[in-house]
């Protein structure tokens, strides 16, 4: 399809086409891009992970496609009426917005979120715009702070005086103007614990850094966001995580994508992002075996599939820490480092690592 | 024994001695006899008492209707009296008892036609109606009251008995001849018991609806003790085909009964007596017996002593002998077993096997399984059985019965019923097995389960599978329709919706949309109906979409998840 001007226009030229097709008596479909490992490329070149060619057909008279046809529907309406109004909802809201019975039957259209939200991606497909741009919004989730001065909606927010708990991050933060970026570096943590902690203790102050958190969750706003510092700001981007197979997945999809989105590969990966720690090294060097989580079989899988990841295979460095993990059939939280003092993170620990360059690519 | 000290037509009355111990013996042994076997009797509770009071007039009817080729016509009805107390009345259209009979039939123990005979009947020890006799007499103190008639130019008998215990003879009350008006000839019994009433599985209502399935060529009248009258008419025109009596086969003989025939036979030599007291054996069985026996067939039969008896037992489990012949067993017949279950359970689907005679010990039986489903029947329980002897119904003892063990070890799920190791099948069915044989094992004397023997119990699953068989492709169509008419459900239901976002999104007409959407199904329907394949070849498709959310679980984490 080729790209319509705006995304209003693109559901109505979404809907428009099917109808000529049912008054055809053509059989209606809805034609997107496979979003499963099989339709997963990783790029070397540009470093990221991209949709391959291979097209599903939703089409309506297909008993296996009908529910989905339906719901895909259903979202796009709900999508333009949005769009209409100027008004945003968050993922939950559309599920809501959507979840009804369908008369003479025992279904629901969606009976659970994750329908809502795979609509949501499918249209994103069909249209060629994402999400955000749907007037569709995750919630809110991401804590930053730094020497930074942004323009939101009409009003300056400067994030170096926020008090304890920083600007939150919006889920759309395309509109986000940079009027004033003072940092040498952008730290985005696992742990919104651990971005208190150094807040804190002015971490960003000292070091003259910006520090980003979520809730365990990267949303795509953060994403976003960090790839703008990345690319507008040309700042380096540095990942702090738990020393577990989860932790590195966080990694692994920041910088190379994830194959749910690899559609927005382009404006949400961060090729430039190097992990900072915690590394097993780290937790040699610092003697925190003790504070060691024993595996459970879930990670012991985990650790397995993301060693086998094309972009890890050829890593040695990588490679290395994987076997380390394994050998120690263990994980250890960011917090472990708490066991050195309760400062030693923003005293000794990051400084040391962003000083001597010690970060895994 | 008690039946011996119990029988006063004791032949030695030249013994003066032995005769006076006899008497003397007698009377305490009648109601003692009763007291100690009541449970055997079929009277171990109050609850089945009344069951089997009726239960018994009811066979009796039955038996004498289809010996007089009379199409039944039964009243059952039962009345509260208060205090336990019910009286118990029996009408039926049989031809009806003679005068003189009358007193000696329900009113002394053990008398009866069937006894010796091996002829497939319901009765068979002439213990029954007596014992019911004996049993309101016992509880109530009240006599029985018969009515009999035996054809309409003569006039009809009433009489009032008691049982003598002490003698084990009837005691006339009361003695009248009477008018019976519209009514040709037959019989009508009235007793007062002391019993409980009590509906379900196990009663005289369930009795008298069961008793009508398998006997589809007679018609129930039966009132229960809540006033409540249900007909049970008949589904079918034509009597049973009348069973034939047969001699025993040697096959099925016990020691203790060739003892008893060996003293009793007229024959003058034991050739003679294998080959005319016994069905299968002709003059070279039975010189093949002796010879595998190593007696000599001229012997003279009351020569015979224990030892030699059981070296006949030994000859003839050696001597190969055909089976006995089967034309003495009379099914009820697939075609009317399913008229008659079809009339008495509403469902969906019926079907019923009746087996080729087979051989237990030398006796000829047959089985006969019929299946009822769907319908109002509930889906989620064990299947209802229903179990039958000679048509009659069995109510008790179902777990230690062999038709339970035959259903338990058939494979149900393969014919659609779903079924846990072990268990009944569940679903909406009722399954019907009966065993027809000229004397069907029971497990005890109060007849209540059908005994283990491999030979019946295999029987019982060839005809179970059978008409599993028949259910299964029924339940695979059904389904089959169902879910081609969920299918086209789907689309229906979907369609406004469809339409109606589409409308909101483009501005067109909604009803022009659906319109159109409603002529393509139209036209695609029988495509999507009969085209199992294509359907199939989407379902195969399921998996790769499920692998794909697999896929996106891995990314569970990233996206918001409110």
């Amino acid at each position: 399809m080729a790209k319509s001007k705006n995304p209003k226009e693109a559901i109505e030229d979404l809907g428009k086409g099917i109808v000529k097709d049912i008054m055809k008596g053509k059989q209606p479909e809805l034609e997107v891009p496979v979003r499963s490992l099989s339709n997963v490329e990783f790029n070397k070149k540009s470093g990221t992970l991209e949709l391959g060619n291979k097209m599903s057909q939703r089409q309506f008279f297909n008993v296996a496609h009908a529910k989905k046809f339906l719901q895909t529907i259903e979202i796009a309406k709900v999508t333009k009426d949005l769009l209409a109004v100027g008004k945003h909802a968050s993922l939950r809201d559309v599920f809501y917005m959507v979840k009804r019975t369908i008369p003479n039957t025992k279904t629901d259209i969606v009976e659970e979120q994750t329908e809502s939200d795979k609509a949501i991606e499918d249209l994103e497909l069909l249209t060629e715009f994402s999400r955000e741009q749907l007037n569709i919004n995750a919630n809110k989730m991401g804590s930053v702070a730094g020497k930074v001065v942004v323009e939101d909606a009409g009003d300056t927010i400067d994030w170096s005086r926020l008090g304890s708990g920083g600007w939150s991050i919006p889920s759309n933060v395309e509109n986000i103007k940079f009027k004033k970026v003072d940092a040498d570096y952008v730290i985005y943590m696992e742990k919104a614990a651990v971005w208190e902690r150094l807040h804190e203790d002015k971490f960003w102050q000292k070091n003259n850094c910006i520090i980003m958190s979520s809730q365990g969750q990267t949303t795509r706003g953060i994403r976003r966001l960090l790839q703008r510092l990345s690319d507008e700001h040309k700042l380096p981007i540095y990942i702090l995580t738990d020393a577990d197979p989860y932790g590195y997945y966080i990694y692994s999809v920041l910088k190379f994508g994830s194959i749910n989105l690899a559609h927005m590969s382009q404006t949400m990966t961060l090729t430039n992002a190097r992990f900072l720690g915690i590394t097993m090294d780290d937790i040699e060097k610092y003697g925190l075996q003790k504070h060691f989580i024993k595996f459970k079989d879930v990670d012991v899988v985990r650790l397995k599939q993301i060693s086998e990841y094309e972009w890890f295979k050829n890593n040695k460095h990588w490679q290395r820490q994987f076997k380390m993990m394994k050998g120690y059939g263990a994980k250890a939280e960011i917090q472990a480092l708490s066991a050195r003092g309760i400062s030693f993170i923003s005293d000794k620990y990051l400084p040391e690592k962003i000083k001597n360059k010690d970060f895994l690519d | 024994m008690a039946q011996t000290t119990l029988n006063n037509d004791t032949k030695t009355t030249s013994q003066p001695i032995a005769h006076e111990l006899a008497k003397k013996q007698k009377e305490v042994s009648v109601a003692e006899f009763f007291e100690r076997n009541r449970h055997l009797l079929g009277f171990d509770n109050k609850r089945k008492a009344l069951l089997t009071v009726v239960k018994e007039a009811v066979d009796n009817s039955l038996d004498a209707c289809e010996e007089a080729r009379i199409m039944p016509e039964i009243i059952v009805e039962i009345v509260e009296m208060g205090n336990d107390r019910f009286r118990v009345i029996i009408e039926d259209n049989g031809p009806g008892i003679v005068k003189k009979q009358i007193p000696n039939i329900f009113a002394k123990l053990l008398y009866g036609s069937k006894f010796h005979t091996m002829k497939q009947a319901r009765g068979q020890q002439g213990i029954g109606i007596s014992a019911a006799v004996l049993y309101s007499q016992l509880t109530t103190g009240r006599p029985t009251k018969i009515k009999s008639k035996i054809s309409p130019k003569d006039p009809a008998h009433i009489y009032e008995l008691r049982i003598d215990t002490s003698t084990n003879s009837p005691e006339i009350i009361k003695e009248e001849e009477t008018i019976w008006n519209n009514k040709d000839h037959g019989v009508r019994i009235e007793m007062d018991v002391e019993a409980t009433y009590q509906k379900g599985d196990q009663g005289v209502d369930a009795y008298v609806k069961q008793t009508a399935i398998v006997n589809p060529h007679a018609t129930f009248i039966y009132t229960n003790p809540k006033a409540e009258q249900m007909i049970y008419p008949r589904a079918s025109e034509h009597l049973p085909k009348e069973p034939m009596a047969i001699k025993p086969h040697p096959y099925g003989v016990e020691l203790g009964i060739l003892l008893k025939m060996v003293k009793q036979t007229e024959k003058r030599t034991l050739q003679a007596f294998l080959t005319e007291e016994f069905s299968r054996v002709g003059p070279g069985t039975a010189k093949e017996i002796c010879e595998n026996s190593s007696l000599d067939p001229r012997m003279k039969p009351e020569q015979l002593e224990h030892p030699h008896v059981e070296k006949l037992m030994e000859g003839i489990k050696k001597t190969k002998i055909i089976a006995p012949s089967t034309d003495c067993i009379v099914p009820i017949g697939e075609e009317l077993l399913e008229k008659g279950l079809r009339k008495e359970v509403p469902a969906e689907f019926y079907c019923s096997v009746t087996r080729p005679p087979e051989v237990y010990r030398g006796i000829p039986f047959v089985i006969e399984v019929a299946v009822a489903y769907g319908g109002t029947q509930p889906g989620d329980q064990p299947a209802r059985i229903l179990r039958f002897a000679n048509r009659v119904p069995l109510l008790y003892q179902m777990s230690a019965c062999a038709s339970n063990k035959a259903i338990i070890q058939t494979d149900w799920r393969r014919y659609g019923m779903s079924q846990s190791n072990g268990a009944l099948p569940v679903g909406p069915m009722t399954l019907v097995v009966h065993l027809a044989s000229v004397w069907p094992p029971f497990t005890s004397e109060a007849k209540e389960a059908i005994a283990h023997y491999p030979e019946i119990i295999k029987e019982m699953k060839l005809a179970l599978q059978e008409a599993g068989r028949q259910l299964g492709s029924y339940v695979n169509k059904k389904r089959r329709v169902a879910d081609q008419q969920q299918r086209i459900n789907i689309f229906e239901n979907y369609i406004p919706e469809v339409a109606a976002a589409l409308a909101d999104i483009t501005g067109e007409k909604k009803e022009i949309i659906t319109a159109a959407m409603r002529k393509m199904l139209e036209k695609n329907k029988e495509f999507i109906m009969r085209n199992q394949a294509q359907v199939q070849e989407v379902d195969s498709e399921g998996p790769s979409l499920g692998k794909s959310y697999e896929d996106d679980d891995e990314d569970v984490k990233e996206d918001g998840k409110e």
